[in-house]
Formats: C-alpha cells, sequence, structure tokens
C-alpha cells in the first residue's frame, strides 16, 4: 500500500515546488512515511550479525543498520530486520523488500553493473580476505614458512584456488589437504594434521574463538584476496544511495576526528560555542545544509555516531581486539594509518 | 535396600523377570552373545553421551537463550498473551484428553493408549518438575510451567468425571473447541481486536515451528481430501486439474517451492501486497503438503471396494452421502498412519524455513549459535533441538496410535 501511495504521489510530489530539500527519492519517502527502515542482515554469522538472548540484533552489519535508521529516521531502534541467505539477498533488495543490504556482500563488478545485478555499493566496511591460521608454537610467521607443509583447505572453493595461485607466486611447495565441510577442515587442523588452515580471516577468527585453547592460534598477516564487504542500495535510485553511502563515511570521518559515542554531545555544544570550529559546525549540522543535500535531517551524522559510535568503535566493539573475534585492524585501519578507511572531505 | 525394594514387587516378579530374560535374550548361546555385544554397545553410548552431557557441555548457552529458542523476538511487554494462549491450549488439550478417556466408545472399550495414560500424566509433570530448574528459570516462570502442567491434568480429572454423565456426544460438541481456541491464538499471537499488532517478522522459535505446521496440517487435510476426490472425479476438467496440481508440486523440492513462494510473489505482486514472508511460508507449506496428502486419501480410497459405494447407492443415499457417510470414513482410517506419517514430515520440514531466513526453531539456533558467546556450542544446541522435534513428533505419534485404535473395527472388546 505504502509503496502503491508512493507511486501515485511520486508524480505530484516532482511537480511540486521546491520544497528546500531538492532531493527526490521514492526510497526515503517510503522509508519516512513507513517509519522503519527495512534492513537485510546474514543473521548467522558471528560478529556481523546475530540476535541476542534477549532477541536484539546485533554485530558490526547491524550497526550499519542502526545508524542508518539514526541518520535518517533520528532513531536506531527503527528497523526491521530480515534474514537473507546469500541466493536470495539480490533478488529481495531488487524486489523492494529490503531497502538496504548490509550483509557481507562482496563488491565486485557485475554485482554493481547496471548489467548484472544493478546494484549501489556504499563505502565499504570490512575489508575482508583470505587469511591462514597457524598454531603460535609452530613459529611460522609468514607463509614463505610453510614450504614442504600440509595445509587444510575446503575443497571446491575459491579458497582452495586462491592458495594454490598464491602459492604458485611465492614458489613455495606445500601439500594441499582437502576436505568437503567446513567442520572436517577445522577438525583435521586441530587434530594436527596440517599445520595451517585457510579460509575467509572473518571466518578463521570465528572459528578461532570456538576452539578450546583460542590463544593457542594466530593469523598470518598476509591476505591473499580482496574481500571488500560493503552495504548495498539498488542502482534505482541514486539520493538514497547517496544519503547512504554518506552517512557511512560520517562515521568514518568521526574516528578521524576522533568524535565517539560518549564525546560527540561534548563536541556538539563545543561547535555550537565556538564559531571558528567551521568543519566541525557543517558535519554536526550545526551550520550549512549538508543533511539537506542529501534529503537527511541535518543532525544526520551526529545522530548516527549517537546511535553505534564512530567506525572504529563499531569496529571493536564487534569484531576488534576487545570482542570475542579478536581481529587485528589490519587494513581497517584508518588511512592516516596505513589503512583504507577513507572518508571524502565534508564539504 | 535391595531387600525394601524386592520387597515392594509384587511376589514372583524377579522369577518372572529371570524367565522373561531368558526366553527372550538368552534362549540359545548365539542370542546371548548377541545380547551382551548389543548391551555394552547400548550401555557405551548411553555413558560417552552422558559423560558428555554432564561433564564436558557447557549448557549455558540453552539456558541464556530459551525464551528465544521459545518465542524467538517477540516483545517481552506482549509476552503475557503467549503465557494466556499456552495455559488455554493446556486447558483444552486436558478436557480433550479427560474426555477421550471417560467416553469409550459403547462397541470399543479399549483404552486410550495400550498401557494405562498414567504414566503419560506422570512423565508430563516430571518434565515440568525437571525442565525448569534444569534451565535455571527463575521461581516465576517455572511456578507459571507448574501451574500450566497443573491445569492440563485437573481438566483431565474433570472431564474425566463429567464426562461419564455427559455421554458421547460430548465428544461431538468439544471438537469445536479446538478451532475456536486456534482462532483465539491467532489473535493473541499477531493481535487485533483491541490488542496491539506484533509483526509477524518478530514470531520466532519453537512457537513459529508449531504455528507454521499446525497451519499447514490443519489447512491441507481439506485441501487433500478434495484432491484426492478431484482425482478420482469423472468429470475430466476437474480430474485433470487434480493430476497436474498432484503432479507439478510433487515433481518440485519443497525448497524450491519455497523460494519461489519468497522471492518471485515480490515481483510479480506490488511490494506491500503480497502477504508477509510468514504467511507465504505457511501457504507454500500447506499447497506442498496437499499434493502428498491427496496421493495418501486417494490409497485410502482406492483400498474401498466399490461395492461399499454401490450399497449406499441401493439404499438412496446421493454419491456425496455416500462418499461422506459410507466410504470416507473407511478411506481416511485406512489412510490413518500415512497421513500421520506426512504431518510428521511436514513438521520437520518446517526446518527448511530456516533457509530462507525464517526465525523457526532451526533459524533462532543458527543465530545463537553465531552469538560469539556461544560460538562452538553445536553439540548443545543440536542436541536440543532434536529433543524438542522428538517431543513434538513422538506427541503427534502418540495420538495417532490412539486415534487408530478408536477407529479400529477389528479392536473388539474381549468377548
Amino acid at each position: 500500500m505504502l509503496v502503491l501511495a508512493a507511486l501515485l504521489l511520486g508524480p505530484l510530489a516532482a511537480c511540486a515546488p521546491e520544497d528546500g530539500s531538492g532531493v527526490q527519492s521514492q526510497k526515503m519517502a517510503a522509508i519516512q512515511s513507513r517509519g522503519k527502515l527495512i534492513c537485510g542482515v546474514e543473521g548467522t554469522l558471528p560478529g556481523f550479525s546475530f540476535v541476542e538472548p534477549d532477541g536484539r540484533y546485533s554485530g558490526l552489519d547491524v550497526d550499519v543498520c542502526k545508524a542508518v535508521a539514526a541518520a535518517l529516521l533520528g532513531d536506531a531502534s527503527k528497523v526491521e530486520y530480515r534474514n537473507l541467505n546469500s541466493s536470495e539477498r539480490f533478488a529481495a533488495l531488487a524486489s523492494g523488500e529490503v531497502d538496504l543490504l548490509s550483509r557481507n556482500t562482496t563488491e565486485t563488478l557485475s554485482r554493481d553493473a547496471a548489467g548484472g545485478n544493478g546494484l549501489s555499493f556504499a563505502p565499504t566496511v570490512f575489508y575482508d580476505g583470505q587469511g591462514v591460521m597457524v598454531p603460535v608454537a609452530s613459529g611460522i610467521k609468514g607463509l614463505k614458512d610453510l614450504a614442504g607443509k600440509p595445509i587444510c583447505v575446503e575443497s571446491g572453493t575459491t579458497t582452495e584456488l586462491n592458495l594454490a595461485d598464491r602459492m604458485r607466486e611465492l614458489n613455495v611447495a606445500y601439500t594441499p589437504l582437502k576436505f568437503q565441510t567446513s567442520d572436517q577442515t577445522y577438525a583435521a587442523y586441530l587434530g594436527a594434521r596440517c599445520v595451517a588452515v585457510t579460509s575467509d580471516r572473518s571466518q578463521l577468527a570465528g572459528k578461532r574463538s570456538s576452539f578450546p585453547n583460542a590463544d593457542a592460534h594466530a593469523l598470518l598477516p598476509e591476505v591473499m584476496s580482496k574481500e571488500p564487504l560493503s552495504p548495498a542500495s539498488v542502482n534505482s535510485d541514486p539520493a538514497w544511495a547517496d544519503a547512504l553511502r554518506w552517512s557511512i563515511y560520517a562515521l568514518m570521518q568521526a574516528e578521524e576526528w576522533g568524535l565517539t559515542q560518549a564525546n560527540v554531545d561534548a563536541k556538539l555544544s563545543e561547535a555550537k560555542a565556538n564559531p571558528n570550529l567551521a568543519d566541525l559546525r557543517r558535519f554536526l549540522g550545526v551550520e550549512g545544509d549538508f543533511g539537506k543535500q542529501l534529503g537527511l535531517p541535518s543532525d544526520f551524522a551526529f545522530k548516527a555516531i549517537k546511535a553505534v559510535g564512530n567506525y572504529g568503535e563499531m569496529f571493536d566493539r564487534n569484531v576488534g581486539p576487545a570482542s570475542k573475534l579478536k581481529l587485528e585492524r589490519g587494513i581497517n585501519r584508518q588511512w592516516k594509518e596505513g589503512g583504507l578507511i577513507y572518508a571524502p572531505p565534508f564539504r | 535396600m535391595g531387600n525394601s525394594l524386592t520387597g515392594d514387587l509384587p511376589p514372583g516378579f524377579l522369577q518372572r523377570s529371570k524367565d522373561w530374560l531368558r526366553r527372550e535374550l538368552f534362549a540359545s548361546r548365539v542370542d546371548g552373545l548377541l545380547s551382551l555385544v548389543l548391551i555394552g554397545l547400548i550401555l557405551a553410548a548411553l555413558f560417552g553421551l552422558l559423560r558428555w552431557a554432564l561433564l564436558q557441555a557447557n549448557w549455558a548457552v540453552i539456558q541464556l537463550n530459551s525464551t528465544l529458542l521459545c518465542i524467538g523476538r517477540y516483545p517481552i511487554e506482549h509476552q503475557w498473551r503467549l503465557w494466556l494462549l499456552t495455559f488455554l491450549l493446556a486447558a483444552t488439550a486436558g478436557a480433550s484428553w479427560g474426555l477421550l478417556r471417560s467416553c469409550r466408545r459403547a462397541d470399543r472399550p479399549g483404552l486410550l493408549w495400550p498401557r494405562n495414560d498414567r504414566i503419560a500424566a506422570a512423565v508430563l509433570l516430571a518434565v515440568c518438575l525437571i525442565t525448569p530448574p534444569a534451565l535455571g528459570l527463575s521461581l516465576a516462570v517455572a511456578g507459571r510451567w507448574l501451574a500450566i502442567a497443573g491445569l492440563l491434568l485437573a481438566m483431565r480429572w474433570l472431564l474425566g468425571r463429567l464426562g461419564r454423565r455427559l455421554g458421547a456426544d460430548a465428544i461431538k460438541w468439544f471438537a469445536l473447541v479446538w478451532p475456536v481456541t486456534y482462532l483465539l491464538g491467532m489473535v493473541l499471537i499477531g493481535g487485533g481486536f483491541g490488542l496491539t499488532p506484533v509483526a509477524s517478522a518478530e514470531w520466532g522459535g519453537l512457537m513459529l515451528t508449531l504455528l507454521q505446521a499446525s497451519f499447514a496440517i490443519l489447512l491441507c487435510f481439506p485441501l487433500g481430501v478434495m484432491l484426492a476426490l478431484g482425482r478420482r472425479s469423472n468429470y475430466p476438467l476437474l480430474r485433470w486439474g487434480s493430476v497436474i496440481y498432484i503432479e507439478f508440486i510433487r515433481g518440485a523440492p519443497l525448497i524450491t517451492l519455497l523460494f519461489l513462494g519468497q522471492n518471485i510473489l515480490g515481483f510479480l505482486l506490488p511490494g506491500g501486497l503480497a502477504p508477509e514472508r510468514v504467511w507465504r511460508a505457511a501457504w507454500v507449506l500447506t499447497i506442498f503438503a496437499a499434493a502428498y496428502l491427496a496421493e495418501a486419501v486417494r490409497s485410502g480410497l482406492a483400498a474401498i471396494p466399490n461395492g461399499q459405494m454401490e450399497a449406499a447407492r441401493s439404499l438412496g443415499l446421493s454419491t456425496a452421502q455416500g462418499l461422506q457417510h459410507v466410504v470416507l470414513p473407511q478411506a481416511l482410517r485406512v489412510a490413518l498412519p500415512v497421513m500421520v506419517g506426512q504431518f510428521i514430515s511436514l513438521l520437520q520440514d518446517t526446518t527448511l524455513l530456516s533457509l530462507i531466513g525464517l526465525m523457526e526453531l532451526l533459524g533462532t539456533a543458527r543465530t545463537v549459535m553465531a552469538n560469539p558467546d556461544f560460538l562452538g556450542h553445536y553439540g548443545e544446541v543440536y542436541l536440543t533441538l532434536a529433543l524438542l522435534f522428538w517431543c513434538c513428533c513422538a506427541a503427534l505419534g502418540l495420538g495417532s496410535r490412539a486415534l487408530e485404535r478408536r477407529l479400529d473395527p477389528h479392536h473388539l472388546p474381549n468377548l
């Protein structure tokens, strides 16, 4: 019904005189009139999306949904989560069942292209990649140390092919031990049938935290493949895609400027009091019209940070060293520290 | 201890046990050897399981997530509605149990279950006494479960007494209470009629599993019977229509149909017009189960000789009356074991809904296992799931066997 109403009212709204916002987005209008954001998540992914015992959704992907809901609707709790499996996620987005896909989806050309899945990707929130886990006691520090050693790998996966390619490049001979399922693979690794096991780094970290002696295993620093996990929306609504993109950039910018969930209130009053803090005043919506240009409330960045904290806080809480997953920031550091997290200027 | 134990037993019990053992398990050397090996294997497996369950397993994952596993993300402020529903269901079930016990059919005074159903009542009470402390539930919640079990047993006792006075017609009338309870339950769960609506996206856990299964079982039965009759009809459009429906549905795996329902409907109908995901899945399950049920009913119909219908017609009954009073009752009785088999597999098929992202029992369990706090506790969670499913299926099986005994024309009183 809402969409029907939006379809009927859309052209009328287009004819109406400029109401100041100047942003036309059916999706955003639909979300606002519905009063909640429908967010597609995986639902069963350690650290990224799962349900707490009290029924609340939690995880890095979930925090993205919350931040966007806070930016657009001013309330991080106004999210309806849909668990989607990998085969239905794009169909659910295309058919409008979900407004936003925050379901650790790797950004690729064919998924982005209008002739492919026709998605519009928001900034990458987690740069995953294939990694290798070894027992700390083995003394292995890099891929080259694996020469002549058996490595456990799931057969028939891109993981297996990536490993072969990388080891051939490095000219390192090794013995692949292939298994049908991931359970078998990790059982063999724990049974010391191989000295290393390879998979996506986030998965390795998740598995490691379920090991009886998690600290005895370490991930090698090398990353063998590119898996930029990014939220996505549909291609057909560029204004919505922009709002999404800059809501996420706001979280990254906040970390760069040292704004946190705890101090953002103080920073806001500081910005209000001091007219010389031009960047901060524009960012937090004290002056300028960033929000209006995006079709968002002027304090969207403040609301998003207030809801979930900055990008670094989000990372640490869900997957970082303080969490059970114990993932290092690695390439997910800020650009100033040599990482890939980089928000374009808020101007 | 041993003396006091044996002292309470009827005389000759030990001797009879010994005789039984000798006769059944140790009749010959081969039998004896086989018995020893099998008993040893069973004990070893049991010992291993117990050692794991009591010493190695960490049951906190079940204790902390028991609410999630039961009702999913159902809002906490509306949980009283589910408690009320459970009380209602317990009262209705207890009343039915009591009525069925007391109103034995005149021609078949056999008991509901082969053994005295007091055992079932005792088991129920024991489960309600042991489970809450084992799950670490609060006293208030444990008390509620005990009250529910007490209500069920009280209704069983009360209606057992009243039933004899009310007569056999009471059962027919009481059968109408179930649909009313069911509809009331739907309102309690979903809201409406003055209650705050709770979106179906927030239903989950065992509640959603039972809701999906019961919805599909209730609706697929009439649909299946109509399809079976349609397939045997002389009217070609009806016959072909039924054949095409049954063969098409049986030719596609359930998971394919579920995906079709979830993903294609969104494209076919404008957004918002398609029913909620939960209901789409429930309808797909119903449509799927009806095709299989139709074949079960057809096998029942085929087992009834043509003479039955001819006799009914010659008595002046119309075809519809003949079907209703003569053929269908016999056919459904023949098909009953197969139909119950379908229902049990339908209950288990609901686990497929977790693959389309619904939070039924398995879906909830998977999200629980993804919580970094409980990673790696697969054994505990899956064992609990298996137990829950076993209880539901065992209840269905017991009920159907009781029904079979009640309907069995050959189970006549000992003359």
